[in-house]
Parts: structure tokens; C-alpha cells; sequence
């Protein structure tokens, strides 16, 4: 146990003190100073982390802003701007906060493609990636809700467009959730409150599935490049300070990125409409959602007007599905399926680094998000609706045929045998040793 | 500001770039230089000080600034004594007095600006129907920016294209969406007299007012930047030490 020490301080007689009626201490060194991490993570292990202390960026800003802010349809973009301008750093709060979503969404999609590419979601891991899809569908909640209260165009349209959704959902349940979001019969004062509401309570309810799925997360330990189990002392570091000296470096740099947008473009991810005060008597040319949700709007409005409709009036007659809810079950579809992606690749290989054909689908899938967003910030029309509709069935296939289908049919590298061979052995892990050397250099 | 545009767009962000933001019908503003969107650029002190009395002299006509107050005009090099004159010349409903009436008194600098019209109805009851916009955020709420105002402020065309007729209280511009604008041309040659001697061309008037509204919307841009600079040499700073310390502390793992 020689790399895996307590740390001296535990001898400290106050903190012993402590520690023997509320073992805190020894919880932080257990999971800090001797908890196993691979010694072989890449930078992409970073953003794990990055978006925890995103979040505490976002929920420190965020409590700042409601200070000042005044959740009142005919006060809300008013005191929006007297943050802006009147209240001290009020600018700069606001501007972390609101670039800090698109930030929080980044790390989030990097941290989550991350976890596609090196198998991370495989047993034993399959609770620790469904809890984090949960987080992904709490953060899109928050920030939605977030996006509604400076009551600019685009909030008041885009809630308008986004609770109308609910509205699909058949049997009279739809329209009593709209209702119910809605606080009435249209979006006014009622929502504004109730999200303001709602905005301030998500977020700590993501911290709670944050520790869960951390909790997860130290059970079994980090996935590593190689995909394989840790087997044994040679294959691991402890945590501190070998990962947080890392994430530190990694933060530095996130932080340069996220300042650049701050103090030199603070508006370039937001929409120029929503410095327009809300009015329900005009309509924007284009209601377009941030750009985080463009994919999933792609997904929304690719479906159809006469899909299912048409065949199961005709053919089943008794369930009365309209376009406009297969186009909801198709977006939300979207994340349901990676609840299920466990299940769904039953290769036994995780990293791709093993996995040839795999590896390039995953690029393809890739591609196929960034186009599915490009689909969702163009109007649909023409052309566009053509490649929307492919993207949107690709994206699924991905998940549903091309998955499933590469776990019988591909045939993976041969396995390094631990991780400690590729990474010291010099070239005897072969591929996976060459590609794993030059990002361990780092 | 081009050029990190151009740097972070080339990176992850190239799923952000949303095309469809652009609006629609009118032409795509040409690009102006203005020393306030340069990276480490701050606004033309003599155009805002000139773009202020254009603004004064004839978009407050219609147009309202609602958001901004008198005492803002301090930020930009107005004297205390000229932001007071400026204020008194409007006036404001007054804290009720004795007998509960509300009556109006002047203007003072911690005043907001006075709106010309009390409210929508009565802006559109004046002006043919259409309804002149606040101008407080306007730089920042129209894809385009300052482009975008400028080129509208100079893009009339007296005589629409072949084929192309305007209705009656209309006016072809050529950037406005949809190309008619209610908005009669606002700038003339000489409309305004410059107390710096500048010639009072349209297009100076509407380059000096387009940079006044710049700063209407992003007072705190030039305090943003410097700001931004030295929290950027920091970072800096402090990512190249922290990879150091990361070196050192790897240095027996490797």
C-alpha cells in the first residue's frame, strides 16, 4: 500500500477528534488519497469534473441573480437590465451565468461522447451512465426554465413552442400538463413564476444525482482509454493528488476558453431576439431554441405530418396518434435510448481503440449530431427537411441496428492484458500502446 | 473581435453557427469597421458625444431610450452641468404631493430617459399605425449589430427597383426585412450642427448615432474588455504553472 497512504493530517488530534463522531475525514481520504484511479486517463477524462464545477459556477451566479431578479411578466426583462447595468459586476454575474449554460452543456456533450468512444456506459458502470442521463435531462429542464425568465422574445415564444408540445400527448393527459406548466390558459405571469421556481429548485436536485452518480462512479472506479479492468497496484494512482493536480490544469485551460466568451463575445451562442421584450402579439420569423436543444428540435420536427397518423387511422383505427406526438416521442426517444445503451451493445470489448469498425460508426454518429444540429437552426423547409429526416434515422439506427448489429459481427483486437503493459512495456500493447503513449506524455 | 470569432467558431463551436438567423427579405448589411468592435477596442469618444446629439436632435423624436438614464451621459464625457440642462428639458410625474395629485416636474440626472410617446397606442396613433421601437438594446437585439443600423440609417432608395411598388406612409430600404419601412428617411445633410465642427453628412450622422446606440446597449463594454484582458494574462499564468506542478507531480508515474 505504498502509493496509497492516508494523509498525516488524519493524526492531527482535533481532526481524529472529529472524525470519530462524524467520519468526514476519513470519507475524504478514502475516496481522495486512496482511491485507485487508472494511471492511464487521457485529457477526455477531465470533463467529469469540469462540469461539476460548472455547476457550482452556475448555482453561485445563479443565487447572486436572483437577488436582483424580479420573476414578474411586466418587470423581468426590466430587471434583467438593471442587472446589466446597474448593479455592480451585475454584467459580468450575468454574462458568466448565461454563458456558463452553453459552457455546462459542452463539457456535459464532451463528457458524454467521451463515455460513448471508450465503452464507459458497460457493466459494471450501466447505473452510473443512466444516472448521468438523468442529469442531461434535469439540465435541459434548468435550462430551459433559465432561458424563459429574462422574458425576451425568444423566451416567451420558445416556452410557448416547448410546453405546446406536451399538448400531444393524447386521452386529454396532455392538455391538463399544459395546463398545468402553464399555470392557465397561455404562457403569462403563472409560468414565469412557477419556472423561476422550478429553476431555483433543479439545479440542487442535480447535485443530488451528481453525488449518486459519483457514489456509482467510486464503487468500481474510472473506465481508462483501454477499456480493460485495472488488475492490480502496477495499473493505478491515487486520486490526489496525481487527478486533481490534472483537473486543475484541465480547469485553467476550460476557464481561458469560457473567459474568451465572457469578456469578448458574451452574446455570440445567444439569439439578438431576446434582447426584445416579450410579446404575444408578434411572432419571430424563426423561434429557434439555444443552440444545445438544436439536434433534439431536428428530431422534433422531422417527423412527418401524415406519419403514423395516416397508417393508424387507416390501419389500427383505434389509437389516435398525430404527427405532432410522434414527433415528441421521436425527440424525447432521442435520450430514452441511451438508457438503454447498455443493454444495446453487448460487445464485451468497451474502448474503441479495440473495436475497428465501431470506432468509425462513432464518428459517423458524430457527425450526425452536428448535422442534426445544423437541420434544427435552419428553417424547415426544402432540402432541409430531406437531410433532417435522414439524420434523424440514422441517429436511431445508430443506437438500434448498427449497435446491436456490430456487437455479433465485429471482430475486435486482441486485448492488452493490463494496463500497466501497454503504458510501461514501450510498444508492447501494440496499437493501443503507440495511440495511448503520446496523451500520457501530456 | 473578428478574429476570435473566427478562432472559436473554427472549434467546437462550429455546431453553434445557426444560418437561419438571419432575417429575412432585406440585404445582408455590409460590414463597417468600428473601433468598439475591435478585440481590445473602445468606443469613438467624439462619435458618441455627436451620435448623443443626434440622437437627441432627432430620433428621440420617436424613438425612446428607456433603459438608459441622464446620469449614464456622465459615463461618456457629458459634464454634470450639461446631463442636468439635458434632463430638465423633459419632464416626469413628480412623488404625489400633499393632496395626493401627481403633478410633473423636470427631469433630473438619476431620471431614466423620457419615452416620446406614454405608451404603444399613443406611439402608433402618431405615427400611421407603426410603432418606433425602443432604441435602448436595439444594437444588440438586430442580427447584423451596429451593421445592421447603419446600414439601415443609409439605405434608402428614393427610387424603389423596377417593379416594385411602395404603399402610401411606406419607404424602400433596401436592409430593412421585407424592404418597406414605415420610418420615413430620418437623416438629412446638415440636420444637425455639430459643436465639433465635423460636416454633418448622413452618413457621419449615422455613424456617430449608430456608435451613441452601441454603447446604449453595452455601457459596460470598454470596462468588460479591460477587464477581460487581465483576467485572460492570469489564467494565463496560472495554467502555465499548474502544468508544471502537473509535470512535476507526474514526473514518477512516467
Amino acid at each position: 500500500m505504498s502509493k496509497f497512504q492516508k494523509p498525516a493530517w488524519l493524526d492531527n488530534g482535533l481532526v481524529r477528534w472529529v472524525d470519530h463522531r462524524l467520519p468526514i475525514f476519513t470519507f475524504m481520504s478514502h475516496e481522495l488519497y486512496e482511491y485507485p484511479t487508472p494511471r492511464n486517463l487521457n485529457y477526455w477524462w477531465n470533463f467529469g469534473s469540469l462540469a461539476g464545477i460548472v455547476l457550482v459556477i452556475m448555482i453561485v451566479t445563479g443565487i447572486t441573480l436572483a437577488m436582483h431578479y424580479t420573476p414578474h411578466t411586466a418587470l423581468a426583462f426590466d430587471s434583467v437590465e438593471r442587472i446589466m447595468r446597474d448593479v455592480n459586476y451585475g454584467w459580468l454575474i450575468r454574462y458568466i451565468h448565461m454563458n456558463g449554460a452553453s459552457m455546462f452543456f459542452i463539457v456535459v456533450y464532451i463528457h458524454i461522447f467521451r463515455g460513448l468512444y471508450f465503452g464507459s456506459y458497460k457493466a459494471p458502470r450501466e447505473i452510473l451512465w443512466m444516472l448521468g442521463v438523468v442529469i442531461l435531462l434535469l439540465m435541459m429542464a434548468t435550462a430551459f426554465m433559465g432561458y424563459v425568465l429574462p422574458w425576451g422574445q425568444m423566451s416567451f415564444w420558445g416556452a410557448t413552442v416547448i410546453t405546446n408540445l406536451f399538448s400531444a400527448i393524447p386521452w386529454g393527459i396532455g392538455d391538463w400538463i399544459v395546463t398545468l406548466l402553464w399555470g392557465g390558459f397561455a404562457v403569462d405571469n403563472p409560468t414565469l413564476n412557477r419556472f423561476y421556481s422550478l429553476h431555483y429548485l433543479l439545479p440542487f436536485v442535480i447535485v443530488g444525482v451528481v453525488v449518486l452518480h459519483i457514489w456509482a462512479l467510486h464503487v468500481h472506479g474510472s473506465n481508462n482509454p483501454i477499456g480493460i479492468d485495472t488488475k492490480g497496484e502496477q495499473d493505478v494512482i491515487p486520486f490526489h493528488p496525481y487527478y486533481t493536480v490534472k483537473d486543475m490544469f484541465g480547469l485553467g485551460v476550460f476557464l481561458i476558453v469560457f473567459a474568451l466568451f465572457i469578456f469578448f463575445a458574451p452574446n455570440y451562442m445567444g439569439h439578438p431576439d431576446n434582447y426584445i421584450p416579450a410579446n404575444a402579439l408578434s411572432t419571430p420569423a424563426h423561434i429557434v431554441p439555444e443552440w444545445y436543444f438544436l439536434p433534439f428540435y431536428a428530431i422534433l420536427r422531422a417527423v412527418p405530418d401524415n406519419f403514423i397518423g395516416g397508417w393508424t387511422t387507416e390501419w389500427l383505427g383505434f389509437i389516435i396518434f398525430e404527427a405532432k406526438l410522434a414527433g415528441v416521442l421521436a425527440m424525447f426517444g432521442a435520450i430514452a435510448v441511451l438508457f438503454v445503451l447498455p443493454w444495446l451493445d453487448r460487445s464485451p470489448v468497451r474502448s474503441s481503440r479495440f473495436r475497428p469498425m465501431y470506432k468509425w460508426f462513432f464518428w459517423i454518429f458524430a457527425i450526425d449530431c452536428v448535422v442534426l444540429g445544423y437541420m434544427g437552426a435552419l428553417p424547415a423547409e426544402g432540402i432541409y427537411i430531406v437531410i433532417g429526416r435522414i439524420a434523424t434515422v440514422y441517429y436511431f439506427a445508430h443506437f438500434l441496428v448498427i449497435i446491436p448489429l456490430l456487437a455479433k459481427f465485429e471482430k475486435t483486437r486482441e486485448l492488452p492484458k493490463s494496463i500497466s503493459e501497454p503504458v510501461l512495456g514501450g510498444g508492447g500493447g501494440g496499437a493501443a500502446g503507440a495511440a495511448a503513449k503520446p496523451m500520457e506524455k501530456a | 473581435m473578428n478574429a476570435i470569432r473566427t478562432v472559436l467558431a473554427a472549434g467546437v463551436m462550429a455546431l453553434l453557427v445557426s444560418p437561419a438567423q438571419a432575417a429575412g427579405g432585406g440585404a445582408h448589411a455590409p460590414e463597417h469597421h468600428w473601433s468598439h468592435s475591435d478585440l481590445f477596442g473602445t468606443f469613438d469618444q467624439a462619435a458618441l458625444r455627436r451620435g448623443a446629439q443626434v440622437y437627441k436632435e432627432v430620433c428621440s423624436a420617436c424613438h425612446g431610450l428607456r433603459l438608459v438614464a441622464y446620469r449614464n451621459l456622465m459615463e461618456i464625457g457629458f459634464s454634470e452641468g450639461e446631463v442636468k440642462a439635458i434632463a430638465a428639458e423633459k419632464e416626469v410625474p413628480a412623488e404625489p404631493n400633499d393632496e395626493g395629485e401627481v403633478e410633473m416636474r423636470p427631469a433630473i440626472p438619476a431620471d431614466k430617459f423620457v419615452s416620446p410617446f406614454p405608451n404603444e397606442n399613443a406611439a402608433r396613433a402618431a405615427n400611421g399605425g407603426a410603432y418606433p421601437p425602443d432604441l435602448s438594446l436595439i444594437v444588440k437585439a438586430r442580427p447584423g449589430g451596429a451593421d445592421y443600423i447603419h446600414a439601415l440609417l443609409t439605405g434608402y432608395k428614393e427610387e424603389p427597383p423596377a417593379g416594385v411598388t411602395v404603399p402610401d406612409g411606406m419607404n424602400y430600404n433596401e436592409y430593412f426585412a421585407g424592404n418597406m419601412i414605415a420610418m420615413a428617411p430620418p437623416l438629412f445633410e446638415d440636420g444637425v450642427q455639430f459643436a465639433d465642427g465635423t460636416k454633418a453628412t448622413v452618413e457621419q450622422m449615422s455613424e456617430d448615432v449608430t456608435v451613441f446606440l452601441a454603447w446604449a446597449a453595452e455601457p459596460e463594454l470598454e470596462e468588460r474588455k479591460r477587464m477581460g484582458i487581465k483576467v485572460i494574462l492570469f489564467l494565463l499564468v496560472l495554467t502555465g504553472l499548474l502544468y508544471v506542478v502537473k509535470r512535476r507531480i507526474w514526473a514518477d508515474v512516467h
